[in-house]
């Protein structure tokens, strides 16, 4: 504490010298006032939280078509993200212009627990090595929203898929779409 | 009987301890404190369970709105200066002296790079009036400027800092997907190849309900 000792020469008088009795205590109540003002404005202007992100590995490009990996028919399954967030998906692959391959069924989700994510885990079940293909819907104005595709990877990490893809929309996809009446 | 005397104490205690305390505090707050620099664009991030975080640094933020506009930024302010440099002498624009130090601060920039002089040059509340009616970067084919404003300050990064840099892009939860693969297409043919997306965060999945 703040002590203020008098060391002098005037020690010639006697020793009768009487220190003056100050107190030691400084009144503290105005410093711990500024401190805490100031905690206060750091305690709230502080941003701890960074935000969460979630990490996309995109393939390298590759040059031409030949080096595209082939998925088996067994294999597939894709899933087509659509304007007010629902979820059309199909299991196999849309090939209408080979005729060995069915025209796949599609069906209609979203994005709530008992919806694409139960379909997911069942079918990975099924099929443990299910690769997914994941388009979104585009046509004029209707599209579906960057809160899909988010949700939808995120359902990816969730049912801990290993094999999906962003993959664009094809014209046959809409025509499936628009033959099975959806939108 | 003997008069009992209240034992007199005295009113004022020792605020020492706590004093050290604040100040202790107030000490940690100031150094650990970064200032939440204003965003020219807000956007909403969807939510997602990831707990990953966004690196400390080297991070270049791509922001996407829901209007198609998107916006660059990046962490550190010399390797923008850096980038900025590299976008004048690309583009054949000269910044003054005052303009960089504006765009020093800025921390988000959705503008042409032919008007950017002039976005410098006003003042801040002028600036802030304009934010929401900006264009944002053009990233179409015949006119990509945000690739080169991309590639310009991981070049910048790596020759200051001799670090790569990590690309987030910001989207807003109503942006649609064309415009966010739009961009992500753009950066692979740049060879960029990994991205952080950023979100919110929310509770766990329920996985077991679904099963």
């Amino acid at each position: 504490m703040a002590e203020i000792q008098q060391k002098g020469g005037d020690s010639g008088k006697g020793g009768k010298k009487r220190a003056k009795k100050m107190s030691t205590k400084i009144d503290m109540t105005p410093m711990v006032d500024l401190a805490f003002l100031l905690l206060t404005f750091f305690m709230l202007t502080t941003t701890f939280a960074k935000p969460n992100v979630l990490q996309l590995q995109m393939p390298a490009k590759v040059k031409d078509d030949t080096e595209k990996s082939k998925i088996k028919e067994s294999e597939a399954m894709t899933i087509i993200l659509a304007p007010d967030d629902k979820v059309f998906y199909f299991f196999g692959l849309n090939s209408p212009k080979d005729p060995s391959v069915a025209v796949p069924k599609i069906q209609v989700t979203d994005f709530s627990a008992n919806g694409i994510r139960k379909v997911l885990l069942v079918r990975k079940q099924q099929v443990p090595k299910l690769t997914i293909l994941i388009k979104s819907y585009v046509d004029g104005d209707q599209h579906a929203k960057y809160k899909d595709l988010v949700d939808i990877l995120d359902e990816m990490n969730i049912t801990d898929q290993k094999r999906y893809a962003l993959v664009e929309l094809g014209k046959e996809d809409i025509d499936l779409i628009k033959t099975q009446k959806l939108l | 009987m003997p008069k009992v005397k209240p034992h007199r104490t005295s009113p004022s205690l020792d605020m020492t301890p706590m004093v050290d305390l604040a100040f202790l505090l107030v000490t940690f707050f100031m150094l650990t404190t970064q200032f939440r620099p204003e965003d020219a664009v807000i956007v909403d991030p969807p939510s997602s369970t990831s707990d990953l975080r966004n690196p400390d640094s080297d991070v270049l933020t791509l922001t996407i709105d829901d209007k198609k506009r998107v916006f660059f930024g990046f962490d550190k302010a010399s390797v923008k200066e850096e980038a900025l440099k590299s976008m004048g002498i690309k583009y054949n624009v000269s910044f003054t002296k005052q303009q960089l130090a504006q765009f020093r601060n800025i921390n988000s920039i959705g503008v042409p790079i032919k008007q950017l002089g002039s976005y410098l040059s006003m003042s801040t509340e002028e600036r802030k009036e304009l934010n929401p009616r900006l264009p944002g970067i053009p990233y179409d084919s015949l006119n990509n400027q945000l690739i080169d404003w991309v590639q310009g300050a991981r070049q910048a990064n790596l020759n200051l800092f001799s670090k790569q840099s990590f690309v987030s892009i910001k989207g807003d939860g109503a942006a649609d997907v064309q415009t966010v693969q739009k961009i992500i297409s753009e950066l692979q043919k740049a060879k960029i190849n990994r991205f952080n997306l950023v979100t919110s965060l929310e509770g766990n999945p329920t996985t077991e309900a679904a099963q």
